[in-house]
């Protein structure tokens, strides 16, 4: 008899429990990227960044940083047919646009030998080269870009 | 009853001079009116994405840019380039559209492959076109005149003040693949 009343108590507060557990969802105190919302929650979507529209070149934070794009690239492919970036940036057309023209690194295999045309391991820009947007850092640093490259 | 009909037409009318010239100029109206709206029916968007040619080929890629939709909504579409807007190059455009009938009734590009394969050449034939006539179809709505370079962005003012500026190029020279994917670029110039 003492054994049933003492198994009724433990059934009951188990699930006392667990009703109690289901109404607050413990996120165990982790906080991501996401915000610090729980699993069932919807959260509110961010808004869309915008994307720098036409800056002057910005200093690189470490040498063979490929440079960022401070323009915008809305509409700009890259693909079989044409490259858009290389009818400004290539050397043929650099001095006539203005463009930052791309360095002989573009122009080289992976075994260090030269072609006469942009290397197709160098053909897709966006691979490296990236849009800015007017974003503030996800996560506090203390990164400290070198002063050799322009940078205070 | 076809010759009655024939004899009735044929024989002197007991109406006044002025009912009669004022009957064939409301018919006139009438036929005019008549003719240049079913002209602008198929001056609409609607109408050239009617052949599969189009809709699933230039139309597809076309709503990818910025013609289609943008930041003020103010749009281009197939006829704002394609099709002059001045009366006399327009139907000289549409008489020769009929070229385009029959390429549909034939099936030139009724494939995708069959239409990659032409791509180039219908290509080329648009940038001469645009070249010939000093890109007026993008002049319709971008008027260089008035362009605020205050405005715009600093790669936009270099170009546009120097090579557009002094006719050295037009708008079509650089602003290819503005509305449509472009084709294979071997060999094409400035590109």
């Amino acid at each position: 008899m003492k054994l049933l009343s003492l198994l009724v108590a433990v059934a009951t507060l188990a699930v006392t429990v667990t009703t109690i557990a289901q109404e607050t969802v413990n996120p165990g105190g982790l906080a991501t990227i996401r915000g610090a919302a729980t699993i069932d929650e919807t959260r509110a979507a961010d808004k869309l960044k915008r994307v720098i529209k036409d800056k002057n070149p910005i200093a690189r934070n470490y040498v063979h940083q490929p440079p960022v794009i401070p323009h915008q690239t809305r509409g700009y492919r890259i693909d079989l047919n044409s490259n858009k970036c290389l009818s400004c940036h290539s050397w043929k057309h650099a001095a006539e646009t203005g463009a930052t023209k791309i360095s002989l690194t573009h122009f080289q295999t992976r075994d260090g030998k030269t072609l006469s045309d942009v290397s197709p391991r160098r053909y897709f820009c966006v691979q490296c080269h990236v849009t800015q947007a007017d974003a503030a850092p996800l996560v506090d640093n203390t990164f400290e870009p070198v002063e050799s490259l322009g940078n205070e | 009853m076809l010759k009655s009909l024939w004899t009735f037409l044929k024989s002197p009318s007991s109406a006044a001079m002025w009912f009669i010239l004022a009957i064939g100029f409301a018919g006139g109206i009438i036929f005019w009116g008549g003719f240049n709206t079913a002209l602008e029916v198929t001056n609409t968007e609607e109408f050239c994405i009617g052949c599969h040619e189009m809709q699933d080929n230039v139309y597809q890629e076309y709503r990818e840019t910025i013609h289609y939709a943008n930041r003020s909504g103010v749009r281009a579409t197939c006829p704002d380039c394609h099709v002059p807007k001045k009366w006399t190059d327009k139907i000289v455009r549409k008489i020769a559209a009929s070229k385009e009938v029959w390429g549909m009734l034939t099936g030139v590009i009724d494939t995708r492959e069959k239409f990659v394969d032409h791509r180039r050449s219908m290509a080329e034939r648009e940038w001469k076109r645009m070249k010939e006539n000093d890109s007026l179809e993008c002049r319709n709505c971008h008027n260089f005149e008035y362009m605020d370079f205050s405005e715009q962005g600093n790669r936009s003012v270099k170009m546009h003040s120097d090579a557009l500026a002094s006719g050295e190029k037009t708008c079509i020279d650089c602003h290819k693949g503005i509305a449509h994917e472009l084709p294979d670029m071997k060999g094409v110039e400035n590109w």
